[in-house]
């Protein structure tokens, strides 16, 4: 499946996936298969980025972690600036792990408790030999400190001083530290409240002006990825359904599953919430350790035919740098 | 109308170690009859914890220092424990954000809700008490209810584990339900679902509905009224139109302002609330906003706006409404 979004095609390709799959062995026998990534192909250009959505289960996260290699891909490939990246062994990776670097959903998890907020920022430039000890690190760690509205009072402090909007500030400060190309934000702003949200989105987007970073920005709050997305590609049990330029995907979903995502987020207009006619999507994702034959999503989808039962949609372009993997077009 | 519950005054406090944390400082509300009431608000702002007051379900260190909460005429804060667990479940039900640890995962669902019918309606038998879950369970869209009956809470998915719990909480056709951001943990085509189911059953039963929640799209597809909450002080009260259309209050103003419009445009910055909210142990004397109001004047800090009425059903705590206030930098003026 190779496909061609004609717009990226003149800038500079950071990340490139290829029918990247990820496949766990689950139960004692290792029989059963779930098929958490199955056959997704996206680019990401510079200083552009990429949503990710899709429900709890639709394997957004795995692919991220497939991607940063945490876990180990199946088959496919990973190209990074250009480099095959899908077989490196753990040492070979060291020197491309700089250049990637992740953002987690839970600020109050991903921060070692019993290191000060200074030894976190500065752990990734001991572990790329940057500096040699922690405590030389200050030169770069307080400068990121107040760029990402902190002060360098606050270094000698430990994670649970902070509230949830300040610790994935030190979240965004430790990514960001080592000015990699590609960051993974995987649920950066769900644990945190309404009014903070606007602040770290905003902070993001600032540093993307300014160092030219690439974001996959993976979220199920759907008004926000459109708001800090280029692109959208919308996962369904393991698959890509849809991908294409953000604006567009939210203009004209063409995807019944697309169509139905969207049409579940609610309105925060309470006018337009009443008018709107909601077509919202019926039942429970089904397990991916089975998932249906053909197209994944005909068991909840209102137009399905009977071709849709048997044979699994190719992805293909329905209009100018729209993909959508249905038998619908 | 004659409201059904009516919260005057209310003062809770947790007295813990670091000190007493004023989680709520005088809160007032009431819910009339087939009301869906939204209370929205940040983490730590005392929507959760005002809940908890009405139902009595404090942890230790919790205490009700002041107020009154009349539910259908009676007193609930001059309750005993066994009266409570009358009107708990059979008059006013519950759900909350995370149905997994409301539910004992050792026991078949069928029966934990067939139990808490029974622990009301000891006279029911037992063909009547599972004739009566299995009605609820096609009632919230359960499918095949008779097969999942005797399946445990772990081999339900999370949206399906909500549905127990709201059939668990409509079991005894409560005149209140409280639910605490049922929805906050589910994906949003599931989130859909729960609250279209929320508002059929509110139609059919008259249940009234207080909705906790941070998010303002939900608020705006359920509610008919709504409190904004902020550092355990109810901010603005107003009919759901008027939240969205009038906001009266800088802290709605600035919900508003932080959540992208479906045609936000990208080169457009979000307009963040700057800083976070304020500690509880030591509350500020004047408005609690006001630390972090692009709108505050000396007299914010120092002194605490009375909760005056602004319009018809629309109640709001800011000086800037004041007849004395400078109309210049003054969104309301």
């Amino acid at each position: 499946m190779e496909f061609v979004l004609e717009e990226i095609m003149s800038e500079s390709i950071v990340l490139e996936v290829r029918n990247l799959t990820k496949h766990f062995k689950v139960g004692s026998s290792g029989k059963q298969v779930v098929h958490a990534v199955d056959n997704v192909s996206f680019r990401l250009a510079k200083g552009k980025t990429l949503g990710l959505v899709g429900e709890s289960g639709c394997g957004k996260s795995s692919c991220a972690r497939t991607i940063i290699r945490i876990y180990e891909p199946t088959s496919g490939r990973i190209i990074l600036d250009g480099q095959d990246i899908t077989e490196l062994n753990q040492k070979a990776l060291q020197p491309v792990r700089k250049k990637m670097q992740m953002i987690f959903q839970d600020p109050y998890a991903s921060l070692n408790a019993r290191m000060t907020v200074r030894d976190i920022i500065a752990e990734p430039l001991v572990a790329h030999h940057i500096v040699k000890k922690k405590d030389q690190a200050n030169d770069w760690v307080y400068p990121m400190l107040e760029r990402v509205g902190l002060t360098k009072e606050h270094a000698n402090r430990y994670a649970h001083e902070f509230s949830g909007g300040q610790r994935q500030r030190v979240g965004i400060a430790r990514a960001l530290i080592l000015q990699p190309d590609l960051v993974i934000c995987d649920e950066p702003i769900s644990a945190l409240d309404v009014s903070i949200q606007a602040q770290v989105v905003n902070l993001l987007k600032d540093f993307q002006e300014e160092k030219g970073i690439s974001y996959l920005f993976i979220a199920h709050d759907l008004s926000m990825v459109r708001y800090v997305s280029d692109d959208v590609g919308v996962m369904y049990l393991g698959q890509l359904v849809e991908i294409c330029e953000a604006d567009e995907i939210y203009k004209n979903p063409l995807h019944p599953y697309t169509k139905g995502l969207l049409g579940s987020i609610p309105i925060a207009n309470p006018k337009l919430a009443r008018e709107k006619e909601k077509s919202s999507i019926e039942g429970d994702i089904p397990s991916p350790i089975n998932p249906p034959r053909g197209c994944r999503f005909h068991t909840r989808c209102p137009y399905a035919r009977p071709v849709c039962s048997q044979e699994a949609p190719e992805m293909k372009e329905a209009g100018p740098g729209h993909m959508v993997a249905c038998h619908l077009y | 109308m004659e409201p059904i519950l009516q919260v005057e005054n209310l003062k809770t406090s947790f007295f813990t170690s670091n000190g007493e944390v004023q989680a709520v400082r005088g809160v007032s509300f009431s819910v009339e009859k087939g009301d869906i009431l939204g209370i929205v608000g940040e983490s730590g702002s005392g929507k959760s914890v005002t809940s908890m007051s009405i139902l009595k379900l404090l942890a230790d260190t919790g205490k009700i220092k002041e107020g009154t909460i009349l539910f259908e005429g009676q007193d609930l804060t001059k309750m005993g424990k066994a009266q409570m667990r009358k009107i708990r479940g059979e008059k006013i039900a519950m759900i909350f954000q995370d149905p997994m640890s409301s539910l004992n995962p050792l026991i078949p669902v069928g029966k934990q809700v067939a139990e808490m019918i029974k622990e009301h309606h000891p006279e029911k038998k037992k063909d009547e008490l599972k004739r009566e879950v299995l009605d609820l369970f096609s009632r919230v869209r359960i499918p095949e209810p008779e097969k999942r009956y005797n399946s445990y809470p772990h081999e339900f998915s999370g949206g399906m584990r909500q549905r127990v719990m709201i059939a668990m909480a409509l079991g005894n056709k409560p005149d209140l339900l409280i639910a605490d951001e049922p929805t906050t943990a589910l994906d949003v085509t599931i989130q859909d679902q729960i609250l279209k189911q929320l508002r059929g059953l509110q139609k059919e039963f008259g249940t009234s509905i207080i909705f906790i929640t941070h998010d303002l799209g939900v608020v705006a597809e359920l509610c008919t009224r709504v409190i904004v909450m902020y550092g355990g002080l109810v901010m603005e009260e107003a009919r759901i139109d008027d939240i969205f259309e009038d906001p009266k209050h800088p802290y709605t103003l600035g919900l508003l302002a932080s959540i992208p419009k479906l045609e936000q445009d990208k080169g457009q910055r979000l307009s963040p609330i700057p800083g976070s909210p304020p500690d509880m142990t030591n509350p500020p004397v004047g408005c609690p906003f006001a630390p972090r109001c692009p709108y505050a004047r000396n007299i914010c800090a120092a002194e605490c706006p009375e909760f005056k009425e602004v319009g018809e059903g629309h109640r709001s705590r800011c000086w800037l409404l004041d007849p004395e206030a400078p109309s210049d930098h003054n969104p309301f003026r």
